[in-house]
């Protein structure tokens, strides 16, 4: 059973009462709020997540509460808990919802430790995957979100998950969260795209999130090789171009933009060196989606 | 009375895992995680060869912790080596405690650990040389402010906590084992001399075994904050398993710990060790141990506080009376490491002037 199963009331019910067990790609999460903006949310971008129904295990207990403190009558606030823990400093109760998905990034970032995590993209065509990590403001989430309105597969807008044992990526479709001024551009490139509400003065500025092809969700189960490495970087009037980037570069870029390169120790280098031998690396700059696309579109993997 | 939560089932009795359902394992797991002992049920489970018996969800949340605790102790390794390196002019032997010890002894109580600092011990006549040296070495003071030192360096056992500025790794340089302002004072002098090298060092060392025993016992018996006290148990139980095998170790045990003015602790010890996780302890012991049994009243009380706040403040392990026995210890331990009216003076200071000065 999918969250659109339940009517929006029962949906609120269940995530006040009991919460729920929502599946976002191999991860279960236990969700529990009485927040309306968070339900809305879930209801709006996870309506195609398939819910737990039995009790059972899960990877995460997570809750967003609002504070029984004297601000809650003037400016209410929200929290974030990880099973009984609070993890982050409150947010105004408005950034409720995008708080929820920098939590659950948290909680695969910081656990998942049989995967190398990258902060990064990945997308998917063919069976060849594209990681595109890249510090924050570099464009990467309004390429990936361009990619998957025009028939890539979402893998992540934001972790890419190496598997240690043999290198595969896990997918782990999610909203793509969408900053600033790259809300409308992706709005107006495809006017069919689901957004939640845009929630202003977060630390990132403006925030929205896109819901994720149903589908990517379909597939969130299949693994992938990766092909290519890509450092996007969006510069305002620039042509397409691709620059071929030396291997030894961009391990040690990939490594700055990961999670738990050094946590994962041997481990950690074999993989990320798999990784880097088995993709073509480049930088990437671009001022046109469609351009972009292009020649994502014309990439041909390594023989 | 302790109820059966499987925190404590999965340390005593690792090998009944195998039946535990999903949902148990989900509270296991839980409750592991909030003790920080998940990376050791992972070991546990793996030296009896159970550990592909459990079922991949929880098994993939064991082995990402033990890779975090594998992270950690190499961590320990290399940065031992960078404090050898910094104190080797000295010429003042590195001692070792808690779980840097138990790591470079290749104690059982080592496995699946965590680490959040290093803990050294000097003679106070070193202090100044010790913390020069690491000083030089890129450690820097981490409470700046004027009270703060002048707590630590007049009342406390320790030198405030030195950071390096690199590695941001936390060094605890203790020259005892209790504050200068506790009732008793275990004297350091004979913890030093008794303490022994390291196979294939020459230059650092750890406790003498009932020693380690007696620190870890003072360290949780005398600390202000217990949310790490089933870990702390766990030290002190799987030391007194380890040690079992030692000629006399048991009667140098009870003689140390009247020696060390530690009776107290050490009886506290041996009846939480064997009322969580039923550690073997020789009849003769236990009749010797209540040298430092504390009146029936308030034996009644401890048991009350201790069987609550010693379990993983996860909210499956509490009752509505944990917060609260948590409060209460907090209070007795910062009483047992402070005069009461130097304590009046302290609280006073840091409820109404620090907040100002900041």
């Amino acid at each position: 059973m999918n969250v659109s199963a339940l009517t929006s009331s029962e949906l609120k019910r269940r995530l006040k009462k009991t919460g729920i067990l929502l599946q976002t790609g191999s991860f279960i999460t236990h969700l529990k709020t009485s927040i309306s903006s968070v339900a809305e949310g879930i209801g709006l971008l996870y309506a195609d997540y398939p819910l737990v129904e039995q009790d059972g295990f899960a990877d995460f207990h997570i809750s967003l509460v609002r504070p029984r403190n004297l601000r809650r009558w003037f400016k209410p606030q929200a929290l974030f808990v990880f099973d009984g823990n609070t993890i982050f400093k409150p947010l105004p109760l408005d950034q409720a919802f995008p708080m929820l998905e920098w939590g659950l990034n948290w909680c695969v970032s910081n656990h998942v430790n049989h995967c190398l995590i990258i902060h990064a993209a990945v997308v998917e065509k063919d069976g060849y995957a594209v990681i595109m990590p890249a510090p924050p403001g570099s464009g990467k989430s309004t390429l990936c979100a361009a990619l998957i309105n025009r028939g890539w597969r979402l893998l992540s807008d934001e972790l890419a998950l190496v598997r240690v044992s043999d290198g595969k990526l896990i997918p782990l479709p999610r909203p793509v969260s969408l900053k600033n001024e790259s809300i409308e551009i992706i709005r107006r490139y495809e006017p069919n795209a689901i957004f939640s509400r845009k929630v202003a003065d977060t630390i990132k500025g403006t925030v929205a999130h896109m819901k994720a092809p149903a589908s990517s969700l379909a597939r969130a189960t299949e693994v992938v090789q990766v092909a290519w490495i890509i450092f996007p970087k969006y510069q305002a009037g620039a042509k397409a171009c691709l620059e071929a980037l030396p291997q030894s570069r961009a391990f040690m870029r990939v490594a700055d933009n990961s999670f738990n390169y050094s946590l994962l120790g041997f481990n950690g280098f074999k993989t990320m060196s798999s990784l880097i031998d088995a993709s073509l690396c480049y930088d990437f700059t671009y001022s046109k989606l469609d351009d972009a696309i292009g020649v994502f579109g014309a990439l041909k993997p390594k023989i | 009375m302790i109820q059966n939560y499987l925190i404590l089932q999965a340390l005593r009795e690792p090998k009944t895992l195998t039946s535990l359902s999903l949902t148990d394992w989900d509270l296991l797991i839980r409750q592991a995680r909030r003790a920080n002992l998940l990376a050791r049920i992972c070991i546990l489970l793996d030296e009896y060869g159970l550990l592909e018996q459990v079922p991949q969800k929880p098994r993939e949340h064991l082995e990402w912790s033990r890779v975090i605790s594998e992270k950690h102790i190499q961590a320990v390794h290399w940065e031992i080596t960078q404090i050898r390196n910094a104190l080797v002019k000295t010429g003042i032997p590195v001692i070792l405690l808690k779980g840097a010890a138990y790591v470079m002894a290749k104690l059982p109580s080592a496995k699946g650990r965590l680490f959040s600092d290093i803990d050294i011990i000097v003679p106070k006549g070193s202090l100044n040389a010790v913390e020069a040296a690491l000083m030089l070495h890129g450690w820097a003071a981490t409470h700046h402010d004027a009270y703060d030192q002048r707590y630590y360096r007049t009342w406390m056992h320790e030198l405030p906590p030195m950071q390096h500025i690199k590695r941001m790794t936390v060094i605890d340089v203790h020259h005892a084992i209790l504050p200068e302002t506790s009732a008793i004072h275990p004297d350091s002098a004979k913890l030093l001399a008794a303490a022994q090298l390291l196979d294939g060092y020459d230059d650092l060392k750890v406790l003498a075994p009932v020693d380690m025993v007696l620190h870890s016992t003072v360290h949780l018996f005398y600390n202000d904050q217990l949310d790490q006290g089933l870990r702390d148990l766990v030290d002190i139980d799987s030391l007194l398993r380890h040690f079992n095998s030692l000629p006399a170790f048991w009667s140098n045990l009870a003689v140390r710990a009247r020696e060390l003015e530690l009776s107290r602790p050490l009886f506290y010890a041996l009846r939480y060790a064997t009322h969580f996780l039923k550690t073997p302890i020789p009849a003769g012991m236990i009749e010797v141990a209540n040298n430092g049994r504390p009146n029936s009243l308030t034996l009644i009380f401890a048991d009350q506080l201790f069987e609550r706040a010693l379990m993983p403040a996860h909210k499956s392990c509490s009752d509505w009376l944990t917060g609260a026995a948590r409060q209460i210890l907090y209070i007795r331990a910062t009483w047992l490491r402070m005069p009461p009216l130097l304590l009046a003076r302290h609280l006073f200071h840091k409820a109404f002037i620090s907040p100002k000065i900041e």
